[in-house]
């Protein structure tokens, strides 16, 4: 299809703005462009087929399965957005009175006490936008903390080798050098690795439990032990809450600050990029060190206030309020029972499909998983010439979403499957069925699956063209550059 | 799976080439291209930079994820590979060519294989 670009005719607009009503205040003559910008000139005709064109080439929840691992891809209930239309929430400025915006403080206050609760933590921030961001929030709480006990020595984080790659990636954004432990037999902390990382230059530990093999690490209380001993503290990356929520809390589990995705586990939209919600929960301790401002109850409603010894903002004002409210609907609309039954039937799901695959696929560690599980296609690839991507991109000719390939980076030829809570029996069924189809394929025709896809609006992308010789802006001349 | 006679071999599958005067080449072997798959970028050290053995010295980037390459040399960067910075998939097409960083005075080295030591650690790996 054509590109808007491609489409734009000098001219075409439509107006989208609605009539100014306030007195005209131009901006200062050195700041105005000398040319205009040289964007799409298109009518509102155009625009929505153009929109709707890219629409109906695109993959996500409303269009069917999306077993995307460690992404939690769950449906999201359309009252999370008609709550987030109401015009008391969507006809606000962030700089206006808060007793103007009373309501809104509250939504604010509200998801803080219950995702503290779910947690097990004692105060939250909802400035960070993504999860990466609450991590990197997250890690300076903990080196705020070491920083302001005058504690120097505290150069390490330890991360399993299981991690999410955003956890190094932290780590060292923050200054820190990472410590890598290995994972043991049954795809935990490797116990005695850990007692032999830490040590008094141990600043925490950042762990997903359950972790991104889909495993719930059962020494969980003798590793936040080990780094507490040794004067760290822990790091819960919330990416896997979904396996847990409202049956064990990270609080309990010993751990001292936690994100949360709640564009994963609280079904607030995933989107292209935006907008997220990567919250941060900490104990009581870590509190006077959260980013500012903050929601307080105060005599007479709610008022914002800067915790003491903040490190700063993360992000201007309040997070992204509107997912902050998305998760707020979720959360009540649930209740503690419905967020545990979510949680159970999400692992209860995940080991339905692992168990109605296991006896043609490789399963990377066999028992019972949490929420996700991970195959591994290693000998599959061996004998047949069959890869994770050729199985992964044969799933999208049965209107699929493949599941997340090559990682964790421990496992070879890595699909990891997370189901999510929301399908129904016969989608897990179907998925079943088609995947024990391609396996069957990989026998009789596995020359097949190379060429997959083949019914989708693009084959089999040049990844490697991409990245290396990547084209990241439109080239109005026709002339490469 | 090739493994040239008359390098040395780590653990971390890095070849290096002894080039005299206390400096050795150091790449990534064939088996480690054929694991990370198309590789799209790789992160080289500054000449002049410390190398230190067991630690990481350069990352390359493929399709798959981003790999730490693990200097088996204590020593002092004194060249990189710039044609291999502008063209990564080099390491993929002739690894053994495609050296990355050149070492001199070296003063200590993680443990070193032969190439048939090495042959035989890969078949174990799988």
């Amino acid at each position: 299809m054509k590109l808007s670009f491609e489409k734009s005719r000098d001219g075409r607009s439509f107006p989208i703005l609605p009539p100014l009503d306030v007195p005209r205040e131009d901006l200062p003559e050195g700041l105005l462009r000398k040319s205009p910008p040289r964007l799409p000139q298109m009518a509102q005709p155009d625009i929505s087929r153009h929109y709707t064109e890219l629409a109906k080439r695109t993959h996500g929840v409303n269009d069917g399965f999306y077993p995307l691992g460690s992404c939690t891809m769950k449906y999201n209930p359309k009252l999370n957005d008609e709550m987030a239309a109401l015009p008391g929430f969507t006809g606000i400025h962030p700089l206006q009175p808060p007793e103007t915006a009373q309501g809104c403080l509250e939504v604010l206050f509200a998801a803080e006490r219950l995702l503290c609760l779910i947690t097990g933590m004692d105060a939250m921030t909802f400035q960070p936008a993504a999860g990466a961001h609450g991590e990197f929030t997250g890690v300076l709480l903990i080196k705020a903390w070491h920083d302001a006990r005058g504690d120097k020595k505290r150069a390490k984080i330890i991360v399993p080798d299981s991690a999410h790659g955003t956890n190094p990636a932290t780590a060292s954004m923050t200054g820190y050098q990472v410590v890598n432990v290995p994972s043991d037999s049954e795809g935990g902390v490797d116990m005695a690795a850990l007692r032999e990382a830490v040590g008094d230059d141990t600043a925490g530990l950042m762990l997903t439990n359950p972790n991104t093999l889909g495993i719930f690490d059962k020494n969980i209380l003798e590793i936040t032990r080990v780094v507490h001993e040794a004067g760290g503290l822990n790091y819960y990356d919330g990416a896997n809450l979904n396996a847990v929520m409202g049956i064990a809390r990270p609080g309990d589990m010993g751990f001292d600050v936690v994100h949360l995705n709640l564009h994963k586990t609280f079904s607030t939209p995933h989107g292209g990029g935006g907008p997220g919600s990567g919250a941060v929960g900490c104990k009581a301790r870590l509190e006077p060190f959260l980013p500012k401002p903050r929601v307080v109850r105060c005599k007479d409603g709610f008022a914002f206030s800067d915790p003491e010894r903040s490190v700063g903002s993360v992000k201007a004002f309040y997070g992204n309020f509107l997912v902050t409210l998305r998760a707020l609907v979720y959360m009540l609309t649930l209740g503690a029972d419905g967020l545990r039954d979510a949680a159970q039937n999400a692992v209860l799901n995940a080991n339905y499909m692992m168990k109605g695959l296991s006896d043609v696929y490789d399963v990377a560690y066999p028992g019972i998983c949490m929420h996700e599980f991970v195959l591994t296609l290693e000998k599959l690839k061996k004998e047949r010439g069959v890869s994770a991507m050729d199985v992964a991109k044969s799933m999208l000719d049965y209107g699929m979403h493949p599941p997340t390939m090559y990682f964790p980076l421990i496992v070879k030829e890595a699909l990891m499957i997370e189901p999510t809570e929301t399908e129904s029996r016969e989608t897990l069924d179907q998925a079943i069925a088609v995947l024990r189809e391609i396996r069957a394929r990989a026998d009789s025709d596995p020359g097949s699956l190379h060429d997959a896809p083949l019914n989708t609006p693009v084959r089999r992308l040049d990844e490697v063209g991409a990245a290396r010789h990547p084209v990241l802006k439109y080239n109005f001349d026709g002339v490469s550059d | 799976m090739d493994f040239p006679s008359g390098l040395s071999y780590s653990k971390t599958h890095e070849w290096i080439q002894d080039i005299g005067g206390g400096a050795a080449r150091i790449g990534i072997t064939d088996y480690a291209q054929n694991e990370l798959g198309d590789i799209v970028f790789v992160n080289l050290p500054e000449t002049g930079d410390e190398a230190s053995k067991g630690e990481r010295i350069a990352d390359v980037e493929s399709v798959k994820a981003v790999s730490d390459i693990i200097s088996p040399l204590s020593g002092v960067v004194k060249a990189v590979n710039k044609d291999v910075a502008d063209n990564p998939e080099s390491m993929n097409a002739d690894p053994y060519g495609a050296w990355l960083i050149e070492i001199s005075d070296i003063s200590d080295h993680e443990e070193l294989l032969s190439a048939e030591d090495y042959r035989a650690f890969c078949e174990e790996e799988g």
